[in-house]
């Protein structure tokens, strides 16, 4: 396939008076690994229900893998995998049942199926839990289970709602790997998350999406480049003086109370205009207890765009 | 055509084996209801029985026998009016997600979980045969073992055909429901009227007329009509009544069934297509 392989139009989406999404219009291409970062409430799980074929399309347009997914659900349903944000598993069957009646329902030879679960159980080092009723099984463990189950059909578009929820740092790092790896071998994600690291770290293209709109789209890099240059951040005994001495600097671009002191976004490089800023508050009277310079982090990008940190 | 019925059908029994307490209960609970009820009511229904003479050479049949056929009906329809709530706990649970998801065709999804529902009628329908004939119940006398066996089948048949209209229309309800409450409550206005106005453990005969009318609208009456045919005999006295069925009443009481049956799967799979994840 050589067009996108999601495309989406114009969709909006509401349920009774809330517009949960809002006209938002993307596509992905084939082996990408697509990103939606947004704070809780944005609209990325119903974006992903919409186009999983869960929720009826209400309006605009949705292709993902070159069918309709309001006239040709079933071809959609053939072509992707998903692994929901909320827990889906049977707590009374077991690991090996769980993935077994997946790859059934997928319809996958059966050969192929016991080769793909023994494969996948290795992946997420299940092995030990194999015959194990999913009820007996940790929450990590449970998330893993759901992952190995995602990936055991290698979908076209794997759709992965925040994969990562409630995993330890190792996990983490661990299922980051299988999706780079699935994705490798020619699967493309559509991933949302809370995480900017993980985001940072796994994703091709990222868009920034919040009360239902797209805000932000591009690669990390680009998106921390549009916001500029460096970040300064200053630490001063007079907040409100500074930023409107700040003000006056055209190399700032924003500035934006941070955890202690002022964070300012500067277009040019932060090397040069530190010193000149630090000797211009000098000579307003304002003393600078610290200053510190950084290049933009997915955070402050997100910060930037949303207007706050992100909401946990 | 697939076979990914067989999948659901396959998580379905697992989970019925594997709730111990919900197996068991479902096995010994026809058990009782044959040796408690039946053998309590007989000893009075047969006393009046005796007031009302039969024809010389013609089959008397004791209450015992005549309800045994009524307790399997009822069975088949309670369980199969509960069948459904599978698929409520699945859509509860939110497991319903990944089988909507998947490309398993809705059909085949209604149709695995009734499967399996019938399944379960089936064990129950056998399990009072046999501890029915252990307490007395006078059915397939005089039937040679090919007979019997041929019996056994046109019971299941019909078992099988009512069963499966009662768990599509379950798996509506449950598709339509929020709570197994409601199901609960639901299914309890249903079952009553059927059961009343059936000819299940008494006749129907001497019902009046709406009633009759009413009757003749009941799945359970062509149930019982079958399974009566096909345990008792064309041709018995029981309760003071006399009951004939020609082969013909039991091909039309079948394809009542039939009738029913289909209607019920039409819906649910209407149902189910519109169904989506809240
Ligand atoms: N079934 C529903 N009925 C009513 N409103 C809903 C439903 N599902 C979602 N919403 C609303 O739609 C909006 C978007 O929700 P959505 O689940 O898409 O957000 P999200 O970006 O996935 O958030 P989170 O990060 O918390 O998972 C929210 O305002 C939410 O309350
Ligand atoms: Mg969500």
């Amino acid at each position: 396939m050589d067009g996108p392989v999601i495309e989406v139009a114009n969709l909006t989406h509401s349920f009774k008076d809330t517009v949960a999404v809002n006209g938002i219009s993307f596509s992905v291409k084939p082996g990408e690994i697509f990103s939606f970062l947004g704070p809780n409430g944005a609209g990325k799980s119903t974006t992903i229900n919409v186009l999983t074929t869960l929720l009826a399309l209400q309006q605009g347009t949705v292709r993902v893998a070159g069918h309709d997914v309001a006239s040709d659900p079933e071809e959609v349903r053939r072509a992707i995998g998903i692994v929901f944000q909320e827990e889906t598993l049977d707590r009374d069957l077991t690991v090996w049942e769980i993935l077994e009646f997946h790859g059934r329902l997928y319809s996958m030879p059966h050969a192929e199926r016991r080769n793909r679960i023994d494969e996948m159980i290795r992946l997420v080092e299940l092995e030990l839990k194999r015959d194990v009723l999913v009820k007996h099984l940790s929450g990590g463990m449970k998330r893993r289970l759901e992952i190995a189950r995602g990936l055991m059909t290698r979908p076209k578009v794997l759709f992965l709602d925040e994969p990562t929820l409630g995993l330890d740092p190792q996990s983490r790092i661990h299922v980051w790997d299988y999706i780079r790896q699935v994705n490798r071998e020619g699967t493309t994600i559509f991933l949302t998350t809370h995480y900017m690291d993980e985001a940072d770290s796994l994703s091709d293209r990222i868009s920034i999406i919040d009360h239902g709109r797209i805000i932000a789209s591009g690669t990390s890099y680009e998106l921390k480049n549009a916001l500029g240059q460096d970040i300064i951040y200053i630490e001063t005994a007079d907040d409100v003086k500074t930023t409107t001495v700040l003000r006056t600097f055209s190399e700032v671009k924003d500035i934006r109370p941070a955890f202690r002191g002022l964070s300012v976004i500067i277009t040019t490089d932060g090397t040069k205009c530190l010193p000149a800023i630090l000797d211009r508050l000098k000579a307003e009277g304002i003393e600078v207890m610290s200053a510190n310079l950084k290049k933009p982090t997915l955070d402050d990008v997100f910060v930037h765009f949303t207007g706050r940190e992100i909401r946990g | 055509m697939g076979t990914e019925f067989t999948t659901i059908y396959w998580r379905d029994m697992l989970r019925f084996v594997r709730f111990r307490a919900l197996l068991f209960s479902s096995l010994v609970q026809p058990a009782l209801w044959m040796a408690f009820f039946g053998i309590a009511m007989t000893s009075s229904f047969d006393r009046f029985a005796a007031l009302y003479p039969v024809p010389a050479g013609a089959v008397a049949v004791p209450y015992l026998t005549f309800m045994a056929a009524g307790v399997m009906a009822l069975t088949t329809l309670f369980t199969s009016l509960f069948g459904g709530i599978s698929l409520l706990f699945d859509k509860l649970w939110g497991l319903l997600r990944e089988i909507l998801a998947s490309p398993a065709p809705r059909s085949h999804v209604l149709f695995g979980i009734s499967l399996s529902g019938m399944t379960k009628s089936f064990i129950q329908v056998i399990i009072i045969m046999l501890f029915g004939l252990l307490i007395g119940v006078k059915f397939f006398t005089g039937l040679t073992i090919l007979q019997a066996a041929v019996a056994v089948a046109g019971i299941l048949l019909f078992v099988g055909v009512f069963s499966l209209g009662f768990l599509f229309l379950s798996s509506t309800i449950s598709l339509l429901m929020e709570s197994p409450e409601g199901l609960q409550a639901v299914i309890t206005l249903l079952s009553l009227p059927l059961f009343f106005v059936s000819n299940a453990l008494y006749p129907a005969e001497s019902f009046p007329p709406f009633l009759q009318a009413a009757t003749a609208a009941n799945p359970l009456t062509y149930l019982v009509n079958g399974i009566r045919y096909f345990a008792i005999g064309p041709d018995f006295y029981a309760l003071g009544n006399h009951y004939m069925y020609t082969a013909g009443d039991v091909v039309l009481s079948f394809l009542a069934l039939v009738l029913f049956a289909l209607v019920m799967f039409a819906i649910a799979l209407r149902t189910f297509s519109r169904a989506v994840v809240s």
